[in-house]
């Protein structure tokens, strides 16, 4: 990729991006793998906490108990992007507070927010799913995909 | 007067005769807060949106220039204001509150200095007795038109930059006394073909550097001539290419005498990444900061090079690279003026 952006660059504007790329920093990947492990892991763990909780307490089994668990991590979640905590969390956490489903539910919570003051239709409505929306999109599509693949293989008499 | 291929002197040395700078939360915790006019504890303003927000900034900083001089806003004859948002609207509807004649400038984050540079040669050329140039911009604004929702948890490169909440004016005048405008060199257009919005810096250093050799080539004086010259928001990475592409350039700057504005705005403490920018960025830190300094007779002559990045939103997810500009203008306490 990079030597096909290269290509439209002129020599000088070349120059200069490997003259840039020696000053400015990079982003720490060890680090920032270790603390998006560690947040992730933590989420996990504590939404895992609370499936038992459910299991135990409540009326639920292990296969019932996933959408109150997922309802709590939302509902909080979406109280954090509201206080105004959730972005600070997550610049420190990254990738481990972005891929549980607390992540999903801050993009529709912090956009909502943002667009409230343009009015609740063109607004929260219209801006909702602004970054959630392709992530929606392409995911309802892959999951057809793979189905029409497993299928397939059934059919053939396959798995 | 044209001097060279792209400066301007003026020879009846425009004087700001008052300026100030309106500031926001962030602002207020910052390192040179002591040098706001006014600053606010809510990032709202008790408005109902972030834009309604800034174009309170823009008028109050507006307000303030206004009475320090003594004038009324009937007294201002032209009005020339830039800022980041879609079609200029906080500069325009701080027109609309003002009534003066207007002209509304887009120049990204160096609207600043081409404001105190236009209105300057409308001075210069006696075609106004009074003009008011201002710039602003809003953190949670510009977040929402350039990147992403203020509260979305995204995680953000060490390269990317603080939005400025703030807003900055200064009023020009014939007659009076204070720090006077005595030259300006208007930039180009510079693309290094850098696209990534998180990284402004090293996008605007280069234009920052052009506009600097420009200077001194038009108007045939040293970096040393200057006891300050102050980039506006090219933050603590660009900062460092600006000095080092300088020194590549020949021109040797004294280490203590470059600085830039976005990294003398917030305290080393405070979660900016590589510093400050926006157009409140150069207005508030030139505007309040700066001349307040001058006033004191810190510096006799500074040299302000504000910085742009000319890219949109679109044109970023369209894989545009990043134009960039720089304006610098030239500000100076005449020697009997110094207090």
């Amino acid at each position: 990729m990079s030597s096909k952006k290269n290509k439209k660059l002129t020599p000088t504007q070349q120059k200069y991006q490997k003259f840039a790329k020696a000053r400015e920093p990079k982003p720490s990947v060890i680090k920032n793998c270790l603390k998006a492990f560690l947040s992730g892991g933590l989420i996990c763990t504590f939404g895992q906490a609370l499936q038992m909780l459910f299991i135990k307490y409540f009326d639920f089994t292990e296969t019932t108990a996933g959408d109150p668990t997922v309802a709590v991590l939302i509902i909080i979640s979406v109280l954090l992007t509201g206080f105004g905590v959730y972005d600070h969390i997550a610049q420190w956490a990254g990738a481990g507070t972005i891929i549980p489903i607390t992540g999903f539910a801050n993009t529709i919570a912090s956009a909502s927010i943002e667009h409230r003051s343009e009015g609740f239709v063109l607004g929260v409505g219209g801006n909702m799913f602004k970054i959630a929306g392709s992530v929606i999109a392409y995911g309802v599509f892959s999951a057809f995909v793979v189905s029409l693949i497993k299928v397939t293989i059934q059919a053939l008499g396959g798995i | 007067m044209k001097k060279g291929h792209q400066s301007w002197i003026f020879n009846s040395k425009p004087i700001i005769i008052s300026s100030a700078a309106v500031g926001g939360p962030f602002e207020a915790q910052g390192a040179i807060a002591e040098d706001f006019d006014m600053l606010h504890q809510d990032i709202w303003l008790g408005q109902d949106s972030y834009e309604k927000a800034e174009k309170k900034l823009l008028e109050q900083a507006c307000e303030i220039s206004i009475q320090k001089a003594n004038l009324r806003k009937e007294d201002i004859e032209f009005f020339i204001s830039g800022d980041l948002m879609n079609q200029i609207i906080s500069s325009s509807f701080t027109a609309r509150t003002l009534g003066a004649p207007y002209l509304g400038i887009f120049g990204a984050c160096s609207s600043s200095m081409e404001g105190l540079a236009l209105g300057s040669l409308l001075i210069d050329s006696k075609s106004a007795n009074y003009v008011l140039a201002g710039a602003s911009s809003h953190n949670a604004a510009v977040e929402k038109q350039f990147r992403y929702p203020t509260e979305y948890g995204s995680q953000k490169p060490p390269t990317a930059q603080w939005s400025v909440t703030g807003a900055g004016t200064a009023l020009l005048s014939q007659k009076g006394t204070g720090p006077r405008v005595t030259s300006a060199t208007i930039g180009r257009v510079i693309d290094m073909g850098i696209s990534d919005p998180f990284n402004m810096g090293s996008a605007m250093a280069p234009a920052a550097v052009d506009t600097i050799e420009a200077h001194f080539r038009d108007l045939n004086i040293e970096p040393s001539y200057y006891d300050l010259i102050a980039t506006g928001d090219l933050g603590r990475i660009g900062h460092q290419i600006a000095v080092d592409l300088l020194t590549e350039h020949g021109i040797n700057i004294p280490k203590n005498i470059f600085t830039d504005c976005g990294l003398l705005i917030y305290k080393k403490e405070q979660p900016v990444i590589a510093g400050g920018s926006g157009c409140g960025c150069s207005a508030t830190v030139t505007y309040g900061h700066l001349l307040n300094r001058m006033k004191k007779g810190e510096f006799k002559k500074i040299l302000i090079v504000a910085t742009g990045a000319l890219q949109s939103p679109l044109s970023y997810q369209q894989k545009e690279s990043i134009p960039c500009i720089a304006h610098g203008v030239s500000i100076e306490m005449i020697e009997s003026e110094v207090l």
